[in-house]
């Protein structure tokens, strides 16, 4: 098993490399010149860009810049955002755990209602119950996000008026950010009226970012459960005389499962695409809004910054899903 | 036979398709199983075996369709029972073990936990009750299938095991429910010819020593001449011939039997070529109106296409056949004049 | 015992087999929601090049006297402006017309440069394997590490906003998966016999990764094409909703929605019909893309 583990995080690595590659290339490869893109000060006099260059080593072989630049991002240090001012590393870590608490809701959405209508959905194979899981799931994963997410505004803010519009909570509260966390955050201090509201300020989010995932969590659910039902070792358990959930849920679904994983790691990295259009509409405080506001307002430390450390993150949580597969699948483990 | 059979089938006939078109993968199934009898249902690919097994099990899903005159177990009639009722034989009363054993394990989950799961549900009280006493009771039972180093093996997971291997824990789940028919679905087919000895072997002991009748579903004639006591031949989703070991073999009754018993390699070494039985089975659009047989049969006069025969006794066994052969192989009653008389015609 | 006697066979009847096209359509067919899919992309096609007759108003004239009229069926609404208006009085029937040529245009173009390069760096990277392989897979699984709208939005930084750059960066988006699966084909092919009596009766290279071994890689990469179109719109969309894609005044039905938010109670309209273009549009692609990869899944698999 720790061959295993080590074999896996050894084949990230190149990976890695590549996007920090990726990552040092953007500021080269923008339009213009590096030293103002770096710096946001346009129109220098040549003696302070002179300086500037040599202040953010811009004349230094790239070989070597590639090198320090590295050395910086491994000691944690990502530069500063030209419009805030403030370090890019600590501006993320403040409003990372917003777009993780939206991303992790949306999962768990997508997963409590993708994987049951998947399951119903191949149990009753051609029935309307089938159809309708399958017409829907088509329907959510060809929608826009950010339509989906402003008609579900329309109809439930606007129209009855049961969820508030945008925001991560109601504007009188002042929660003190212990974890980030709100629902954590809320609870820690007590405060159940704020508790609600950062509750109801989740629902539309969570629904509008989730819908996509639970499409394809529930179409993936049902074709493996259809393949899977077929085996022979479901044909085996019932001649046993199991009773008919167990032969579902125990053997048929938990092989179904294998494959179902492999696409709920997928999803990691479409709930943060879908994260970055959620969180304009919603105003939601998170990193995706704040990329975008970056690449809007050509603040490029952001922009770099951003996209590195949301590729780590993903790179990361593909690496988690990979291993869990080795757990899921004993198979696995052994070769 | 005094008592009631074990098993008692009578005009079984299991349909496919659309009921505007249906296709009926067995059509007109009779048999019956005595207690600790080992009979072989042997037949053709196509020719509804497999069908007739998962019929008794109850394990033949929507679209197909199950309709008999008799389908009895222990004196019980099947089609009379529900769903839950139902359940309950398998692995209880019949229990059931299939062609790819490898396939046939969950390979999620280890050895000792399907046998676990078994005798949770089909133990006695005791090893219901206790898994110290399930844990034990497995090991035993994978000592009696003959594999070494059952203890490692509880905790094995299925594609860790060799075929033979596999097929003997599948043997050990089924009679860890203490069955009183195990039906053998081509147990050997899939594994190698050194194994298949010694897995036919084992089902005859356990056979034995349990006191359970075994139906042996195979294509291999030889199989069930080494173990039968009696066999049922299938051909095109019907009887064609039952009889016992080893007079049917002598003595075939029926023509298909003769020719498959003609095509083994044991009775052509005098020949340049093996002999074969020419066309093929009929399939869903083509089924002859007469004896399913009548295109490919040697013997085959005007009757025999034109008229279905029933299945008759003949002697102690009984034959699909307008003109049952002899002990000399050759078509008995009437067949010289009606053949002579057809070509007069 | 005699040998066998045949008996009479009939005689089979001979004819001729369908053509290929006609049994994929005949597979195709099966599938009624691909049927209908088809069917609406024809439209779609209709629409997108008949736009400049089929439209009522030019796309970019500005009624100033109309601004956020409601549709037809509201009051206050008039046939002149079936949906309604934008907030500067752009008919929206008419917007929406040409945005499915620019959407249609986007998504084909992207999906060409894509495939294209895809499918050359897969045969490539497939047939040589080695060293170059491990170098353009690295490339793919670093692109792929980003989501996919991350990507896009790393080139639009770089290249600046606006259509042909964003249809640029969708084609990058889409490429990884193109690579793969050609690639994947490619290695299952080339140890196929009728590579190796191809390269033995002495075809060169290139002949044989392109006459050769292409043709049979097409139905996975015909597949993934058509599903890379939705993402293409998808895509597009999304660029043109955060401004970075298709610029104002261009009828692009994601950039239509990046101002809706404001009128989102005064007139949900401006904010409902764009968006149900492209759910439309995409419903389109994805029911075909379903339908053609069911038809060919038997080949597939053979």
């Amino acid at each position: 098993m720790l061959g295993f583990v080590l074999r896996r995080v050894a084949l990230i690595v190149p990976t890695f490399i590549g996007v920090t590659l990726l990552a040092f290339a953007l500021i080269h490869l923008i339009p213009g010149d590096p030293v103002e893109n770096i710096s946001g000060e346009r129109g220098m006099d040549p003696e302070r860009r002179a300086r500037l260059l040599h202040e953010f080593g811009l004349d230094r072989p790239l070989a070597v810049q590639y090198a320090s630049y590295v050395a910086q991002v491994l000691r944690g240090d990502l530069g500063t955002s030209l419009t805030t001012h403030e370090s890019v590393a600590h501006e993320f870590a403040t409003l990372f755990p917003a777009t993780v608490e939206l991303a992790f809701f949306a999962l768990v959405f997508a997963l409590v209602v993708g994987l049951p209508a998947g399951m119903l959905a191949a149990l009753r194979r051609n029935t309307v119950a089938d159809y309708a899981v399958m017409g829907v799931s088509l329907t959510g994963y060809s929608m826009p996000i950010f339509w989906w997410a402003l008609l579900l505004i329309l109809f439930f803010s606007v129209q009855l008026g049961w969820t508030p519009v945008s925001g991560r909570i109601a504007v009188q509260y002042d929660v003190p950010a212990l974890t980030g966390f709100m629902l954590i955050d809320t609870l820690r201090a007590g405060d159940l009226g704020a508790f609600r509201s950062a509750l109801a300020h989740l629902v539309l989010p969570t629904i509008a970012l989730g819908t996509i995932p639970l499409a394809v969590i529930a179409r993936m659910t049902r074709s493996a459960m259809l393949e899977v039902l077929r085996e022979d070792y479901v044909r085996a358990a019932r001649a046993k005389g199991l009773p008919r959930w167990r032969v579902v849920v125990v053997h048929a679904f938990r092989n179904a499962l294998i494959p179902v994983l492999t696409i709920i790691g997928l999803q990691v990295g479409l709930l943060l695409s879908g994260a970055i259009l959620t969180e304009t509409i919603f105003s939601w405080p998170g990193v995706g809004n704040w990329l975008i506001h970056g690449v809007q307002s050509r603040d490029y430390p952001v922009v770099q910054g951003g996209i590195l450390l949301i590729a780590t993150i993903v790179i990361t949580v593909n690496l988690i899903v990979d291993m869990l597969y080795g757990v899921v699948n004993p198979r696995i483990r052994h070769a | 036979m005094t008592s009631a059979p074990l098993v008692d089938i009578r005009g079984l006939r299991v349909e496919f398709g659309s009921a505007a078109h249906p296709f009926p993968a067995v059509d007109g199934v009779d048999f019956a199983i005595d207690a600790g009898e080992i009979v072989g249902l042997v037949g053709e690919s196509g020719s509804g075996k497999s069908v007739t097994a998962l019929a008794l099990m109850g394990l033949v899903d929507f679209p197909g369709r199950v309709y008999a005159e008799r389908l009895a177990f222990g004196g019980r009639d099947i089609l009379a029972m529900d769903a839950g009722e139902r359940r309950a034989l398998a692995g209880r009363g019949i229990a059931m073990i299939f062609q790819d054993p490898l396939a046939s394990l969950d390979p999620c989950y280890t050895v000792g936990y399907q046998l676990d799961e078994t005798m949770r549900l089909h133990g006695n009280a005791e090893e219901r009750a206790s898994a110290a006493v399930r844990r034990a009771r497995a090991l035993a039972l994978l000592r009696e299938v003959e594999i070494p180093d059952p203890a490692a093996r509880l905790r094995a997971f299925p594609h860790q095991l060799s075929g033979g291997m596999a097929q003997r824990v599948m043997i050990a789940s089924a009679i860890a429910g203490r069955p009183q028919l195990l039906i053998a679905d081509e147990p050997t087919t899939a594994l190698d010819v050194t194994v298949q000895a010694q897995v036919l072997e084992l089902l005859a002991r356990l056979r034995a020593e349990h006191a359970m009748a075994l139906l042996l579903i195979t294509h291999d004639l030889a199989v069930v001449s080494e173990s039968a006591d009696r066999v049922v031949v299938m051909y095109a989703g019907q009887v064609m011939e039952t009889g016992a070991v080893p007079a049917i073999f002598e003595t075939p009754l029926h023509p298909y039997t003769q020719a498959l018993l003609d095509a083994l390699p044991e009775h052509n070494l005098d020949r340049a070529r093996l002999a074969t039985i020419p066309g093929v089975v009929p399939g869903a659009y083509d089924r002859p109106a007469g004896c399913l047989l009548a295109p490919r049969c040697r013997y085959a006069v005007e009757r025999c296409r034109a008229q279905r025969p029933p299945l008759e006794p003949v002697g102690r066994g009984s034959a699909r056949c307008h003109f049952p052969l002899d002990p000399q192989g050759r078509p008995t009653r009437d067949w010289k004049v009606v053949r002579a008389g057809a070509s007069a015609a | 015992m005699a040998s066998s006697i045949p008996a009479s066979a009939t005689p089979e009847a001979t004819f001729a087999p369908p053509s290929r096209l006609r049994e994929f359509w005949r597979a195709y067919a099966q599938n009624r929601g691909a049927v209908v899919g088809l069917m609406l992309v024809g439209l779609l096609l209709v629409l997108a090049l008949g736009a400049d007759v089929i439209a009522p108003h030019p796309p970019n004239e500005q009624y100033r006297e109309f601004t956020l009229a409601p549709p037809v069926w509201h009051d206050g609404g008039s046939a002149r402006f079936l949906l309604g208006t934008d907030p500067v009085g752009r008919d929206i029937v008419s917007r929406l017309i040409h945005g499915t040529r620019l959407s249609l245009a986007i998504g084909t173009i992207s999906v060409a440069i894509s495939l294209t390069l895809g499918a050359i760096l897969g045969l490539i990277a497939g047939y040589f394997r080695g060293a170059i392989d491990t170098a353009i897979m690295r490339l793919m699984d670093v692109m792929l590490s980003l989501p996919s709208l991350l990507l896009a939005i790393a080139v639009v930084a770089i290249l600046g906003p606006g259509l042909i750059n964003a249809m640029y960066a969708i084609a990058i988006v889409l490429l990884p998966h193109y690579v793969r699966l050609a690639r994947a084909a490619v290695i299952a092919e080339a140890g196929r016999e009728y590579v190796t009596s191809s390269r033995i009766a002495g075809a060169g290279t290139l002949r044989l990764m392109f006459s050769t071994i292409l043709p049979n890689c097409a139905a996975p990469l015909i597949v993934q094409a058509t599903l890379g179109f939705s993402n293409a719109i998808l895509d597009a969309a999304a660029l043109g909703f955060l401004g970075l894609g298709a610029q104002p005044p261009t009828p692009e039905w994601g950039s239509m929605l990046a101002s809706a938010l404001e009128f989102i109670q005064r007139a949900p309209w401006v904010v409902t019909f764009p968006g149900l273009a492209i759910l439309v549009t995409v419903l389109a692609f994805n029911l075909v893309g379903d339908g053609l990869r069911d038809a060919l899944d038997p080949k597939l698999r053979s």
